[in-house]
């Protein structure tokens, strides 16, 4: 046993000086926090003046109790020769405390009735954004308003080494995204939340907002942020093993710098669709595709291909990647029903045909199997 | 309890000397053959004990592997997928192997006892009901050794997760069907057993409290192990037979599912804590050596909580998005259920009011009981507010709260009742002063360990979680180190009690506490292998 409490000795010791100076994370949890967040919007400072309305109310219930309770068991102790009384019942007391906490009961019930119905009124939208949460990141996508049309998936950009303790963490450890949701601010944004795989929930304490993002059913939520600034969550309904890696940062802009970043990420988009009749050499996918799985496949079958069986197979040495291509590509666009394999249609033709040609070319692959290179035309053609 | 006189005490001799008989039928069993094949109410409710103990030290050996890795930021010991694996057998142990199995050990040596009965009613099924426990036991944790491990999909078991699991799942699944049989047996016996063994003159009103709790969780678990069972058979065929119950592209829904468990798992939670009010109404009145006050208002107040747990279930899914209608009325509804909770505590208070107290080990920890369940009480209040909910719904906060009910709950009532019957069971007294350490050890490392979590979960930290933001360190370290002080106080508990088995330590009386009531208190310690073969009269 000591063994083992030296051992957690050591580790608190090496990992005390690898993790960061502890500072509070803007947008997200502040050292040791105490509270709720009173957050950037009227409904998080109504939930937080609830719960300091429940807070006080039963402090000062169980203060009365207990206070009473520890008198009691102060004096009427038989070690200072309190006689024991004998009554066992008081019709009047037991009806006046029966009643006076369902008045106080009440009481509560009514201010938060208020904040139910102001959170449940997703009505008068200025702008309406899709989520989708999957097996392990969110997916945006932009229904109206000048980014019409925009979508993209947010990753977690903690690189593994601040995880596996080989790095200092970050202040913004597991709370930090590569593509955050960027809205205006002063606006209100109905978020439309689904989920492609399992159940995710998407939470973002300074805005009050916690919806839990059901597969193949749309529900809705909305917030209006009165700040600018980047606010953070994480996934909060467990949705397998990488459930603590899909966190959430919103980036609430003015007006117009959200007006010029929907600009450029039209353009963007655009400009990143590839011509998609273009030969590509085997070097230029196996790089595009290394990017690619880094981002959506790593999570699953691992930077070793070696996945976690059985939920998650093994690519290295697989029937389908060391196969003919068309089942490969197949699996790609459609998923695997009933498992965490996902469909990735929503991929360009490059960057499947980029991830497939990578894993065929990759470990114990390279250079076995059959369609070493998949063209971006091929992908196109199976779609 | 109102006031039980008895008119004749069943001799006390004729007891002992009954079971030294030569009536074959009658004399004790030796040997395996007296544990496999137990009929006896008192044996089978030590073996109850006994399971769930070590029950208990399994499901406590996974918390502590949890609070390990969680002990600072950074994945040290485990990878997630083991880690969810821990957290989800946590909980399915704790719950359906240590928790209600206790409160059934509990109900099979005692009511009998407290009713004037000389045995279950139904024997035999009494035994199947026990050992269908080991069984499940061992399905369990054989799940952790095949491939994929056990279900890492939480003890609630959420669809769609849980239908990605691999055979871990299966083996759950089927391990909580015995469970739920195993408990579905041993209600229908105690709800038979006190409703048709009752010594005579002992009407329903004058039983022991205990009594009336178990026969209300009794019904409560008829109840709703079939939705439970209804709930997996469903994730099993959703599995294996090509149904589509929680698949919304074959027309299901994932949400019936948390509807279908948690009008379960609602009624689950009170299943778990109503006998606790009833060891606690025991013994409160016994070291207050005055009458329990208000004893008819305790038993309305426990139906009225039985009631209202079956019509409040989805306060657990605020934040599935549901109408605002629905969630106006659990919101409502639940917090109804503060209102027969606060009439049992205010009861015991009154009942400690002009008292003549003393403060025995199981004195300490009915008030411990009654202290730290109230905060858990209130974090219930406070959770029933939806939009608090919202917010810290599937955080710490949730876990600070029903470990506080769980654990200050349920296992301190446990502990309370363990100290105040073991004289009974094993005929010997417990060390009192490695009792009282027993308890301040445990009611200080508890708090240290679980009330940090109230302010994780305010802060924002999401349950379940293998790794954690930098900012949420100190209070994930105070509460491992709680945890492991919490751990190593249960030893106490485990010497003083195989002390007593042992035959060590002070003998007891047949009445070891100067104010204790009921009938129990009139056999011999330890209890005579058969008691009350002839039923006292209660007046």
């Amino acid at each position: 046993m000591m063994k083992f409490k030296g051992l957690v000795l050591a580790c608190a010791l090496t990992m005390s000086g690898m993790a960061a100076a502890q500072v509070n994370m803007p947008g997200g949890p502040a050292v040791n926090q105490l509270n709720l967040t009173t957050g950037v919007t009227q409904i998080a400072r109504d939930v937080a003046w609830l719960h300091w309305m429940m807070l006080i109310i039963c402090l000062v219930i169980f203060v009365a109790v207990f206070g009473v309770m520890f008198y009691s068991i102060w004096a009427h102790r038989k070690s200072k020769g309190a006689k024991p009384a004998t009554f066992h019942e008081s019709v009047g007391v037991e009806i006046a405390w029966t009643v006076v906490p369902f008045l106080i009961v009440i009481g509560m019930a009514l201010p938060a009735t208020r904040t139910v119905v102001a959170m449940k009124d997703t009505s008068g939208a200025d702008l309406t954004v899709k989520v989708t949460g999957y097996q392990w990141k969110w997916g945006y996508e932009y229904i109206d308003g000048p980014a019409e049309g925009v979508s993209f998936l947010s990753n977690l950009t903690t690189p593994t080494t601040q995880i596996y303790n080989l790095e200092p963490k970050s202040e913004f450890y597991l709370m930090e995204v590569d593509n955050p949701l960027v809205v205006p601010v002063g606006k209100k944004v109905r978020m439309v939340v689904t989920a492609g795989d399992v159940i995710h929930s998407w939470m973002v304490p300074d805005l009050g907002v916690k919806q839990d993002a059901i597969p193949g059913f749309l529900r809705d939520t909305w917030f209006r942020a009165e700040q600018v600034g980047e606010y953070r969550g994480q996934c909060a309904e467990l949705c397998g093993k990488d459930h603590a890696f899909m966190p959430i940062v919103v980036k609430v802009v003015s007006e117009e710098d959200y007006v010029a970043w929907a600009k450029e990420k039209q353009g963007a988009n655009a400009a990143a669709a590839d011509d998609p009749n273009k030969q590509w050499s085997s070097e230029e996918l196996v790089a595009r595709g290394q990017t690619v799985y880094n981002a959506q496949c790593l999570a699953c079958h691992q930077a070793t291909g070696k996945g976690v069986p059985p939920a998650f197979p093994a690519l290295d040495g697989s029937q389908i990647v060391m196969g003919p291509m068309a089942a490969h590509i197949e699996i790609m666009l459609k998923g695997k029903p009933g498992t965490a394999m996902q469909s990735y249609a929503n991929l360009s033709d490059v960057d499947i045909a980029g991830v497939i040609t990578y894993t065929r070319q990759s470990w114990g692959n390279a250079g076995k199997g059959a369609d070493a290179v998949v063209q971006p035309s091929q992908v196109q053609a199976a779609r | 309890m109102s006031s039980v006189t008895i008119d004749t005490i069943p001799g006390k001799g004729e007891d002992i000397s009954h079971g030294h008989h030569d009536d074959h039928a009658h004399g004790v069993p030796h040997g395996w053959r007296r544990w496999l094949f137990a009929t006896n109410h008192k044996d089978i409710g030590t073996m109850y004990l006994i399971f769930s103990f070590v029950m208990f030290l399994e499901g406590g050996v996974l918390a502590l592997l949890l609070r390990t890795e969680l002990f600072v930021p950074g994945l040290q010991f485990f990878q997630p997928e083991l880690f969810n694996q821990f957290t989800t057998m946590h909980g399915l142990i704790m719950v359906f192997g240590a928790i209600m199995p206790a409160f059934v050990g509990f109900a099979n040596w005692m009511i009998p006892l407290q009713i004037g009965a000389s045995d279950m009613a139904f024997a035999r099924m009494n035994n199947f009901s026990f050992w269908l426990l080991p069984v499940a036991a061992v399905l369990l944790t054989a799940s952790f050794f095949v491939p994929g491990g056990a279900t890492a999909a939480g003890w609630t078991l959420y669809a769609p997760l849980s239908l990605q699991m691999g055979p871990g799942m299966d083996l759950a699944i089927f391990a909580i069907h015995i469970m739920g049989a195993s408990s579905i047996m041993g209600a229908i016996n105690i709800i038979v057993t006190i409703l048709n063994m009752r010594a005579p003159g002992m009407t329903l009103m004058k039983m022991p409290l205990f009594c009336w709790t178990w026969l209300i969780t009794a019904y409560l678990l008829i109840a709703v192990m079939p939705v439970l069972a209804a709930a997996i058979t469903m994730i099993l065929t959703d599995r294996h037979f090509g149904t589509g119950f929680f698949n919304a592209a074959m027309g299901g829904d994932p949400v019936l599912y948390q509807h279908i468990f948690w009008f379960f798992g609602h009624p689950e939670v009170y299943i778990m804590i109503l006998p606790a009010f009833g060891i606690i109404s025991a013994i409160v009145p016994a070291f207050a050596r005055k009458p329990l006050f208000g004893y008819a208002s305790m038993v309305y107040a426990t139906a009225s909580i039985a009631i209202l747990s079956f019509i409040v279930w989805a306060h657990h899914m605020f934040t599935t998005g549901m109408p605002v209608t629905a969630q106006l009325y659990f919101m409502y509804a639940t917090m109804l259920i503060s209102i027969p909770t606060g009439v049992k505590v205010f009861n015991w208070v009154a009942t400690m009011w002009k008292g003549s107290m003393t403060f025995e080990t199981p004195m300490l920890f009915a008030i411990g009981f009654i202290f730290v369940f109230t905060i858990g009480g209130f974090t219930g209040l406070i959770l029933s507010v939806a939009p608090i909910d919202i917010q810290v719904h599937d955080t710490y906060y949730v876990v600070a709260h029903f470990h506080y009910v769980l654990v200050a709950g349920s296992l301190f009532a446990l502990f309370a009742g363990a100290y105040y019957w073991l004289p009974k069971w094993t005929g010997r007294m417990y060390d009192e002063r490695l009792g009282k350490w027993h308890f301040w050890m445990s009611m200080i490392s508890f708090n240290v360990t679980f009330f940090p979590m109230h302010f994780l979960g305010l802060a924002g930290m999401p349950r379940r979680y293998a790794d954690y933001a930098t900012q949420f360190t100190d209070f994930h370290m105070i509460a491992t180190i709680g945890a492991f002080w919490f751990g190593f106080s249960q030893l106490i508990f485990m010497y003083l009690v195989l002390k007593a088995y042992a035959g060590k330590g002070e003998a007891a009386a047949a009445k070891p506490w100067e104010a204790a009531e009921g009938l129990e208190w009139t056999v011999p310690s330890p209890a005579p292998f058969h008691t009350f073969e002839t039923p006292p009269v209660v007046r």
